[in-house]
Parts: structure tokens; sequence; C-alpha cells
């Protein structure tokens, strides 16, 4: 606690020098002004995941998974079962006699995979002696939503497709299992370090990223019989993929540990777009410099990618990244947007955006146009441009052309959340229910708009009056 | 603070011309009575020439051997009675001794009969003496005592007349409560000591009978010695039968009353094993005899029976019991705890009880915002009903003495009318020896209870008494009950609240619990003027508040009441109806409140039945004044002191004490543990929701403080250290400077947002000329219920608050600003009062329901400054 302490009073001396960052006391625009601290963890609470409109279910290293109602932060069910920590999360939704269900699925260190019933917090399905553990959890959403394939790809990943009635697995290869938990069929081995990442592509494909390499599989469904297979790897990447996403129907991207973004097509699996983010280094910032030279790496690390289709936010080291994906033009970007690197980030409608970090602390900002086109406040960026040019280990084709400064925007901070004393993990966005975010510190924190509360409780206040007739 | 003592004192008639009626002045009922001042006369010399320094409680006991004399009192240094003689006291108090109860072989009654009569209270004035006094007449049962009963007095002895008539009904019931607490261990002993009796007769009996087989064998004819025998065993048979027959009285006396009233059931099997007992008609005294047992102490069943020399069961000892021996020493010793708060709660000036009393029975009326500022909420919850009615009621003598032949009636009704009716002597015996206004009015009002001993002393005046089933104060409970609880009907309600310190099986406490008195029936006790615990039907009730109605002059609650309920009043129609009326303040006043208002109150309240089960009795048990947080009170005025002198020292107090209003949390930061926890103490009295224990301050806290506690407390003193752990508070202070306000004690400076309102400045005037800590609270504490008060309105009134359609947050969002402007409140009092209203929001959703603690806390993002001495 005492390190990101440490960490955080640094790197306000650097606040100070750039002022827009600082955004200080008075934040017209941050509504957030009611928190409710939720305790119940007893160690780092990494997931979060909404079950719906009402609950959401965290989980973390003390393998414990609870249960909560958003709107009055009671804890609702207390899911035990795992012994290790939680490794992934996810939610998925069936039908079962015409009522739509969601289940969650865990995945631990302690190499078992559950699905729990979260009306009832049942250990609905339990699978033991895995050959290794799940990391990572993803969820995608596929057309058909009658019946459903589970993939999962244990040491990295873990991923949902509604359609089929298989799903997979693997040490460090990938399996398929039904939604019975049971296993309908494997890849061969593939390398030491399995997949990181996994995302669901058109026609029953799915891309997997494995170090540096984003591998194609392909699943054969004739029958009951499931057959997986690899189609294709793509080895454009120089270091080790950190995030895969799907960006629309027709692409997804892909950001690398060295700042390496690429946009592929979906169905022909070629690169749509690339950019290489370097950050540039300014002369006059010594301090961070020194930091910056011992961490290189770090800093340029794509940790989270989020898209809404049109517009892609990638955490860089502790820097945002917007990028426009139809006019594959970067649309903002702020190297230092928090004094950490970001771990999260989601983009909201109306350009708003937020993003939480190691440092502690969530932000809240605005896509706003620069006062003038041709300021010379965007030197930076033709700083940063140049570097594209310069990079020797180019392998995306030079697309990129000089950069169109009038369609560039500033990324303002308009608002921060100061409550966690650690590192936040992750957040959920309820809308005008609030944000939960996880940290960890082991607490969550819901965090509501004050003003939308005190309507809604002169609201309950004034219902339950009239069920006393009086007070 | 309604009607400070400060006040009070120099008020003067004139100040209040008839030309000028302030409209928001309080109703002449809930002000201090004015001190009738004639010749600028010293408000306090009437006390100077009674020979007690103070008042104090006097035990007498009217013994058979020696007379009248006194037994204890209370406190019982011996300088507060002073030269006071106590034994002419009790000489005359006790020979104003009420009806002589009967006891004995009534008319027509082969066995000796049991009384549970009624207390009789009186008030007496002894103007030679300098000295008033409230006289509580009780008898308890002994075995040997002469007609089995003791006659004992309890007496309130003041120098202050009005203190007396005013508090009589208080008195009475605080007295009832010591009273039936004497009696009920009284009881218990007396069915000990019968029991015991029992035995011994029992082995007495089977002796003779040993005896009388002997001589019978031995002789084979009847001498006289066996004649002797005989006879011997037939007494002794007599007396068995006779004591059995007490014993199924004194046991049937608890089940019946237990049964009637809800009382405290600690003892539920027992009682039900009583009840079964009473009901069969041939007592058995094994069962009765076993009952007791259980009830009573391990000692009595490992007692050996003694043979007696049979006698009449009336004969005595000479060596009478004490008090203490009389009652069980428990319920002795619970008596005197009880008649000790007693005296503390009923010491000191008139105008101060009464304004205390005034003033927590108007608290009692704001359930909904008094959890805010007020110390006692919590206590209010509790016993509020029980405290309302008696602090409420006018005093009685004089009211019921104004209306008295009615009570009279409703008196005697159910009373025996032979033993208890003046023969017309009293009517003219009093007027005589009366020398005051109020003693001529009152002495017609006296019933035959005092009139044997009016002809023996005309310096004594018996200023009336008090009939139990006194219907016109009924009403009044019943009016003010009526808010407050609904659910007094509930029994197992009624445990929950009561039980804490009940828990322990036969406490004394128990007879604190309230009950309902009325004519017992005369099953028990025939002929007898004894009362039972009884629920009076509901329609009487009503009835009598009908009546009340109709023919009486309202009365000073009458118009008072309608006052308290201004609120809702004003809540449920002004404000819906038109809005622009309700925005008003200036306009919440008295002048809105008609008679009609009034009506419909009473109407209201005649149409609620759920509360009838009021009694018909002034005996009613109510808690006690004090209680644990008296203390808190006492410390909130100490703090006062402590604030009173920060708001000198400091000058940023107006910012500080905005922090503590608005909801910022105040970190107090400091090094000396001392310092931090005075000016925590100092700033105690500015936290809303204080809680009854003080929970949402922390006075002291050496450890790095969290986010989570944040949420509980909203004051914290904080340890101010140079170790690593020093280190990280700061940061922790750091890290969270938007959410709190930071006051340095070791540097004097306080960081935290800026207050440019008035409204502090007339709350923490460092100039101000109040002196004392006490006084300076309850200027705090006005202010503080002036902002209650916009505080409520703001919660209640809909229309700011419903939205006009779905999408309509912001026009509600515009409406409560207006709303709170046109309420006087400027930016920053805006703040503090939505702060209370959430709070009030919250309290009302939650209920008290104290399960889950849904806990969050709220925060504005605004700048803030570093303000320096």
């Amino acid at each position: 606690m005492l390190r990101w302490i440490l960490g955080a009073r640094e790197a306000q001396g650097t606040v100070e020098k750039s002022a827009a960052l600082f955004i200080g006391e008075e934040q017209p625009k941050n509504c957030f002004t009611e928190m409710q601290v939720l305790k119940g963890h007893f160690d780092i609470v990494r997931f979060l995941v909404q079950i719906d409109d009402l609950r959401f279910a965290s989980a973390g290293d003390d393998g414990l998974v609870l249960i909560w109602n958003v709107e009055t932060g009671e804890l609702l069910l207390d899911l035990r079962g795992h012994t290790q920590q939680i490794t992934a999360m996810t939610s998925y939704a069936y039908v079962r006699g015409g009522n739509t269900h969601t289940a969650l699925i865990t995945a631990s260190s302690d190499r078992t995979l559950s699905l729990w019933d979260p009306d009832t917090g049942h250990r609905v399905q339990n699978v033991y002696d895995l050959q290794s553990s799940v990391k990572v959890c993803v969820r995608v959403f596929s057309s058909c939503v009658c019946t459903c394939l589970l993939i999962v790809c244990f040491l990295q990943c873990l991923l949902v497709l509604d359609r089929l009635d298989v799903w997979v697995s693997g040490g460090n290869e990938l399996c398929v299992w039904n939604k019975d938990f049971e296993l309908q069929c494997k890849t061969v081995h593939h390398s030491d370090t399995g997949i990181s990442a996994m995302v669901e592509l058109p026609k029953n494909f799915i891309a997997a990223a494995m170090d540096r390499e984003i591998v194609i599989f392909k699943l054969n469904v004739s029958g009951s019989d499931v057959a997986v297979m690899a189609m294709r790897h793509l080895t454009d990447h120089q270091d080790t993929i950190r995030s895969l996403i799907n960006v629309n129907d027709g692409l997804f991207a892909s950001g690398s540990h060295i700042g390496e973004l690429i946009l592929w097509d979906s169905l022909h699996w070629t690169i749509h777009a690339c950019e290489h983010i370097l950050w540039e280094e300014s002369a006059g910032e010594g301090q961070s410099e020194v930091r910056l030279t011992n961490q290189k790496q770090i800093e340029r690390s794509i940790q989270h990618m989020s898209s809404d289709g049109e517009l892609l936010v990638a955490a860089v080291g502790s820097g945002l990244y917007v990028y426009n994906v139809a006019l594959k033009s970067v649309v903002a970007y702020r190297r230092i947007a928090h004094d950490s690197s970001v771990l999260h980030t989601m983009l909201q409608e109306d350009g708003h955006m937020m993003s939480c970090s190691a440092d502690g602390s969530v932000r809240m900002w605005e896509l706003q146009d620069l006062p003038l086109p041709a300021e010379p406040a965007s030197s930076g960026l033709f700083g940063m441009f140049g570097t594209f040019g310069r990079s020797s280990k180019q392998v995306c084709p030079p697309t990129k052309k000089l950069p169109e400064v009038s369609g560039l925007r500033s990324l303002e901070l308009t608002g921060d959340l100061i409550g966690h004393s650690g590192a936040v993990q992750m957040f959920v966005s309820f809308k005008e229910k609030g944000l939960v975010t996880c940290s960890t510190d082991h607490l969550l924190i819901v965090w509501r708009d004050g003003e939308l509360q005190s309507q809604l409780r002169s609201l309950a206040l004034f219902h339950k009056l009239e069920q006393n007739q009086g007070l | 603070m309604i009607g400070s003592p400060d006040v009070v004192a120099f008020t003067k008639e004139d100040d209040f011309g008839e030309s000028f009626s302030d409209p928001l002045s309080l109703p002449e009922e809930f002000s201090v009575p004015l001190f009738n001042h004639a010749a600028n006369a010293n408000p306090w010399t009437k006390t100077s020439y009674a020979k007690f320094s103070k008042d104090f409680i006097l035990i007498s006991e009217f013994s058979e051997q020696v007379g009248p004399q006194p037994l204890l009192t209370i406190p019982s240094d011996p300088k507060v009675c002073g030269t006071f003689d106590l034994n002419y006291f009790s000489l005359r108090i006790m020979s104003v001794d009420y009806q002589a109860s009967f006891v004995g072989h009534p008319p027509g009654s082969n066995y000796p009969k049991l009384n549970f009569v009624e207390d009789s209270k009186v008030v007496l004035g002894d103007s030679k003496e300098g000295a008033f006094a409230y006289v509580h007449h009780l008898t308890l049962y002994d075995l040997e005592a002469r007609g089995f009963v003791r006659p004992f007095c309890m007496a309130y002895i003041s120098a202050d007349e009005r203190k007396i008539m005013q508090q009589f009904q208080e008195l009475s019931s605080q007295f009832s409560k010591a009273s039936e607490c004497l009696k009920t261990g009284n009881r218990k002993a007396f069915a000990n000591e019968l029991e015991k009796k029992l035995k011994d007769l029992e082995y007495t009996r089977s002796v003779l009978h040993k005896e009388a087989d002997l001589q019978k064998t031995n002789s084979g004819c009847y001498s006289t010695q066996a004649i002797e025998k005989a006879n011997e065993l037939a007494n002794v048979e007599k007396s068995i039968y006779e004591h059995k027959d007490l014993l199924r009285q004194i046991t049937s006396y608890p089940s019946r009353k237990r049964k009637d009233m809800d009382f405290v059931q600690c003892e539920t099997e027992k009682a039900t094993e009583i009840i079964a007992v009473d009901d069969t008609l041939t007592c058995n005294s094994d069962n009765a005899v076993k009952s007791v047992e259980t009830e009573s102490d391990s000692r009595k069943s490992t007692y050996t029976p003694q043979f007696i020399k049979a006698k009449s069961a009336k004969c005595f000892d000479k060596r009478l019991k004490t008090l203490e021996e009389l009652c069980e020493t428990n319920f002795f010793h619970q008596t005197l705890e009880q008649l000790n708060l007693v005296e503390k709660s009923f010491r000191g000036d008139l105008c101060f009880i009464y304004s205390s009393q005034i003033n927590r029975a108007l608290l009692t009326k704001q359930r909904v915002t008094s959890f805010l500022f007020e110390a006692e909420a919590d206590w209010i919850d509790e016993t509020a009903k029980h405290f309302k009615v008696s602090s409420n009621t006018p005093p009685i003598p004089i009211l019921n003495l104004s209306a008295a032949p009615m009570n009279l009636e409703s008196y005697t009704m159910s009373v025996d009318i032979d033993r208890i009716k003046p023969s017309g002597e009293s009517i003219e015996m009093p007027a005589e020896s009366s020398t005051s206004d109020i003693t001529q009015e009152t002495s017609e009002a006296a019933d035959t209870e005092t009139k044997g001993s009016f002809s023996s002393d005309k310096s004594i005046e018996a200023f009336g008494s008090v009939s139990p089933s006194n219907l016109h104060s009924n009403y009044f409970e019943g009016l003010e009950r009526s808010k407050v609880s609904t659910t007094s009907s509930s029994e197992d309600q009624k445990v929950g609240k009561m039980s804490p310190q009940r828990t322990s099986e036969g406490s004394p406490a128990e007879v604190f619990g309230n009950g309902h008195l009325v004519p017992m029936d005369s099953a028990c006790c025939i002929g007898q003027d004894g009362f039972i615990y009884e629920e009076p039907t509901p329609e009487i009730a009503q009835e009598c508040c009908g009546d009340m109605v109709v023919n009486q002059e309202p009365l000073s609650l009458l118009h008072g009441d309608p006052v308290l309920q201004m609120d809702y009043i004003l809540e449920d129609s002004t404000l819906l109806g038109s809005p622009n009326k309700g925005l008003m303040f200036s306009e919440l006043n008295t002048s809105v409140l008609s008679e009609e208002a009034a009506r419909i109150n009473i109407e209201d309240v005649s149409d609620s039945t759920s509360y009838m089960s009021t009694s018909t009795s002034s005996d009613r048990a109510a808690s006690p004044f004090t209680y644990g947080t008296v203390l808190t009170l006492r410390q909130k005025k100490k703090a006062g002191h402590n604030a009173l002198r920060f708001i000198r020292q400091y000058p940023f107090a107006h910012q500080a004490i905005f922090c503590l209003l608005s909801g910022r949390t105040l970190v107090i930061l400091g090094s000396d543990e001392g310092t931090v926890r005075k000016l925590a103490n100092a700033l105690l009295i500015f936290v809303p929701n204080l809680g009854k224990y003080g929970e949402t301050v922390q006075p002291w806290l050496s450890t790095p403080f969290q986010l989570t506690d944040l949420q509980r407390w909203k004051l914290i003193g904080l340890q101010r250290a140079v170790s690593p752990a020093g280190s990280s508070i700061l940061h922790s202070l750091n890290r969270y400077s938007r959410y709190i306000s930071i006051l340095d004690c070791d540097n004097k400076t306080l960081r935290c947002p800026p207050y440019k309102g008035t409204l502090i400045n007339q709350m923490a005037d460092h100039r101000t000329q109040i002196k004392r800590g006490s006084t300076y609270f309850l200027h705090v504490q006005s202010l503080l219920t002036q902002l209650t008060a916009k505080a409520f309105l703001y919660t209640f009134c809909h229309h700011i608050h419903l939205p006009m359609d779905m999408n309509d947050q912001g026009s509600v969002t515009s409406r409560r600003t207006n709303f709170l402007l046109q309420l006087g409140c400027t930016v920053e009092e805006s703040k503090i009062v939505q702060y209370l209203s959430e709070l009030i929001k919250k309290h009302c959703i939650q209920g008290h329901s104290k399960g889950v603690n849904q806990s969050f806390f709220s925060f504005d993002y605004t700048t803030s400054y570093l303000y320096k001495i």
C-alpha cells in the first residue's frame, strides 16, 4: 500500500507540471458523489461480472465468488468451492423452460472449473483434474442462442459461444466441451506459453493469441462430433500479444507488449490497419525519462482494449490511445493518463470513456475538439507520428499517411474517483445505477450519482409513507 | 431548549402586552408557567422559611406499638432535613391516613379476608413548617401485625407548594411504581411467611394428633385433658384453613394482575401454574405451596417446621418486622433505587422540571427528526408512550378539582359508597382550615380519605386526592398516546421493548411495567375497594373522549396539540394543495392552526381504538425520569462548554462546524491525545445523528484510517505520529483529502471548503455573551432545531421531489434548489439541509431495523482552502 502511495505522490509532482491532468477537487462533471464500500473478500478482487440489471458477481484471489445487489450493496450470496484463486470468470445466459437464466462459470488455480447458479448459489457442474488452470475469461455471443458452446482454453483463456452444443479445453491445448461439461475434442500440443486470449470469429472460427502469434482455429461440427483444427498462424506481431478483442463484425484487433496495434479482417485474416505506438519521450522530463528507460517495454504494452465498433481505446502503458477504426486514424491520445499502468478501459456514449489503473484511481475522460486545429500544442503528436516511420521493425505495410491534424481531438479529464488504496483491477458500469470497481485492496466500491440517489430515496420515502398511511 | 431556565427566570408578564402577540411564539400551554411576580419579590424567597434545604422523600410507618414514626429519608444525609422535625411530620402525614383498610373478619364471613387495597395519594401542606408534601399511603401485609396489615406512607416533601401540585400526576405515577415494587416483594414475603406458618401448623397438628391418640389409647375415655387437646386441635385445624385461605388469596393476586394487564412475563410457566391454582375454588394448599416455592428461594424448601402453641392466627410477636423484612431485600433495594431516581428527577426548581417535561413531551412528537440532534431519541422510542402522558398531562390536582364532581362520581361508581363517601362533614370542615384559594377549591373535592384527620390539627391542609379512575386524565393520556404507539395492545412487543434490564427471573423491576387499574371484581375482596388490573373497553373510553370534546371547554392541551401536529397538517394539506403557501416558511406558524384542526385531531384520536388500553387510573406505572441517556445529555452540556471555548479560540470554527453539519467528515489531527479528545468533545454537539452512544464519533484513532471509516465516523480524532505508521496516516489523509476536512490542532490550521453563510455565525459567534456551557448548548440546540424543521419540510414536500414525468430530473433539481432558496437558505445552508434531509430519509426508509447497515457516504467535489489562525 505504501508503495503505490509513494508512487502517487511522486507522480503528483509530475502531474503538477502538466496541469491539464490535475483535475483538482472541483469536478462539476463528475456525478459520482456517493460511494459505498463493499467488504467481503479477503484478497485481491480481480473479476467483476454483471449478472443482470441488479446483480453482479465478484471474484478474486481468495477463491470466493460473491454475488451482490448493486442498488443496496447487499451481499446476496457467497459461492464457496474453489480452494485457490479464481483465474477466470464469465457469465452466460441460457434458456430453460422459456425463461432466460444466467449462469456463472469460474475457473480456478485449483484446476477446477465450476458452473454456478447465481439464484441459489449451488454449484451445478464441476470439472476436476484439469491439467492446468484457466487464466482469462472472455464471453462472446453469437447470433443463434438456442444451444451453447463453451470453449475453454486452459492456462489462459475461457470463451463462451452461445451457439453450438459443445465446448473446448486443454492444458496448453484447446479443448472443446459441451454444455454438460463433457469433453468433445482437443487440439494437439501447441507451445509452452499457451493461449492468452481468444475471440470468436464468424463461421465457427476462433482466434487465439499465443505469445506472438494469433492462431485461427476452425470448429467442425458435424452432428455430435466436434473437431478443432488450426487453420492459420498470423505472425505479424513482434512481441507477446497482450490483448485481443472483436471490434465489429468484420474486424478484430490485437495489441502487443511493445505497442503494436493491428486490426485484422475477421473473414480473411489479413491486416486491415496497423499502428505502432511509440510514446515520444520528450526532453525536459528528466525524472520520468529515467523511469521510462528502465521500463520502456511496460510503458508501451497494450494491456487492454475496448471498442464500440467505431472507436477503439487502447490502454498503452499508463496512457490512453483512441483510434478511429473506419478512418484508420488516431483520434486522440494521452501519453500519461494515469500515474501507473492502465488496467481496464471502457468506452461510453458521446465520446466519454473511463479508465482505471494500478495507481488506485478511476478516471473519466471526454473527447473534446481541440480549440484550434493548428495549435502548436499538438507538436507532441507530430513527434509521435514521426516515430512510426523510424521503426525499422515495422512489419505492417506503410499504410500511414500524414496525420490529419483536423481530425485530432483532445482527451480531457472530466473527473476521477479516488477510493481504493490499491490497483483498481476492473470496473463494471450499471449505467444510472452506478459503477462498481474492484481492487487489490480487497474492496469493492459502488459509486453512485448522489443527486439521482437522493431523488430515488425521496420516491422510496413517499412510497413508504403511502403504505404506512402517514408517518 | 424550549424554555431554558436562563430564559424563564427573567420573563415578566408585562413584556408580553396584549397588543402584541408574536405569531411564532409558543402557545401558552407549552411555555413554562410564569412567575407571579409581585413587588419584585425574589422568586426563590418562599423556600427560605422551610427548615430543610432541599426536597426529600420520607418513608414513615404507623407502628401499632409506637405510633407514627419516620423510617428513612432519601437522600439519607441528615443535612437535607436540617432542623425539620421528621417525627412531627410523620405524625401529621400518618394521621391523614386514608380509609383504614379493613382486614380481618368482614361481616358475614368466617374467615379473614385480605384487601388488595389501592394506595391513596394525598397532597398535604403544613403552613407552619413551610412544608408541602405528596403523601402516598400504602399497606403491607404482615402475618404478625394487627389485621395482617402494616400502614406505611411515602412522602415527597418540598417547600414549593406549586411543585407538588403541578407534578402531582408525575409524582403519583412514580411513587406508584415504588409502591408496586414494595407490595410485590411484600406479597412474596407474605406468601413465604404463610407457607412457613402452614408447615408449622401442620406439624403441630400431627404432633397434637399423636398426643391425642396417645391419650386416647392411654386413658380410653375423654378426660378434660383430652377435651382440651381436641379443642386445641380444632383450633389448629381452623387456623390451617384460615391460613390456606390467606395463602390462596395472596397467591391469586399477582396472577390475576398479570393475566389482566400486559405485564412483563418473566415467569410464564409459573404464572400459568398459579392461574391454574387460582381457578380451582377449593384451593389445594399443597399446590399453592408448591407454586410459591418455585418462586421463592430454595432455602424455604429446607425449612424445618416447628411446633407452635396453638393460637389465633392473628397473634403477633412483640418485635415487628422491619420494612426490609416485610418486602424481600431485593425488592426493598429496588424500591430505594426507584425512590432515589424520583428524588433526582424532581430535584431543582419547578420551572426547570416543567420545561424539561414539556421538552421531552414535544420531542416525542418529532420522532421523525429527533434522532438528528436529540440525545434522547432512542430512549423515546422505547418509552415514549409512558412518558408523554405523564409529562404533558395538565397538572392534575387543579384540573381535577375544578371538575371534581364528575371524577368523584366515576370513582365511587365502582367503590363501596358506604365506606368511602364523605358523610357531609368533610365538605364543611376543610373550609375553615383552608388558607389559600387553591385550598378552598380543592377542599371541596377532597373525599373522605382525609376526613378523619381534619379535625385533629388545623395547620394541616389536605389539598385533595386523586381518584384512581380519573377519566379526565385518561382522556389526555389517550390523546397523547395515540400519536406514539398504535401497538400497545400487543403484549409481545411490549415485552420486547421492556425486557432488556428485566431478564432476571422474578426481578422486582417487573412491577414497573405499565398496568391498568380498574375496580377489582369482588370475588376476592367482598365489599372492599380493591383494584385489580383490567382493560377498559374501548367504547367507554371513546365515549369519554367524545364527552370531553363536547362538554368541556377545550383545555390547554387541546389548543396545543395541533401545534405539534403542525408539520403533518401542513404537509398533508397546505403544501399539497397550494404549493406556494407551503414554500413560505414564515407562514408556518400557529395561525394556520385553527380550532378545526384541533377538532380533527381529537376525532382522529377517538377513532383509533388501538391505544385504548390506556389506564383509567393515575396509578399507571410509567418509566422513570432518569435513564441512561441523561448522562449523555449532561455530557453534551459539558461539551457545550468545550464548544464555547473552541469558538472563542479558533476563528475558523464556522468552517469546522459547517463541515460537520453538512456531513463532511472532520479529522482532528494532533499529537497530544488530550487536546484532540477535547476538541472532539467540543465539536460533538454539532454532529447530526450522533447516535445513542455517539457511534459516529471516534475521538481518538492511532491507526491509519481507511475508507470504510469515512462511512462510519463523521468526527475523527487522529494521532499524529512520527513513526512510519504516522507517515502512512498522513498519506491516507492526503489521499482522501477530497472527502475530509482536516483540523490540525498542532499547527492550528483547518483545511476545508469555504463557508459564507450567516447561520453558523449565529451559532458560533466568538463574541457571544453566553458564559455557561449548558446555556450555549441550548442555544446551539435551538438553532439546530430550526435547521431540522427546514430539513423536515424539505424532505416531506412531495411536489419538489416527484418528477413531473419520466425525464424530468433536471426540473426536480431546480425545484429543490428553489425551495431551499425560499426557505431562506444560502448555498451552504442548503447543503446542510440537504444532508439532514438525506439522513431523515434514510432513517425513515430503514426504519428501526438495524440489521443490515447499508451505509454509504456522500460527498461533494469542492475546493478546500487552508485556514490559519
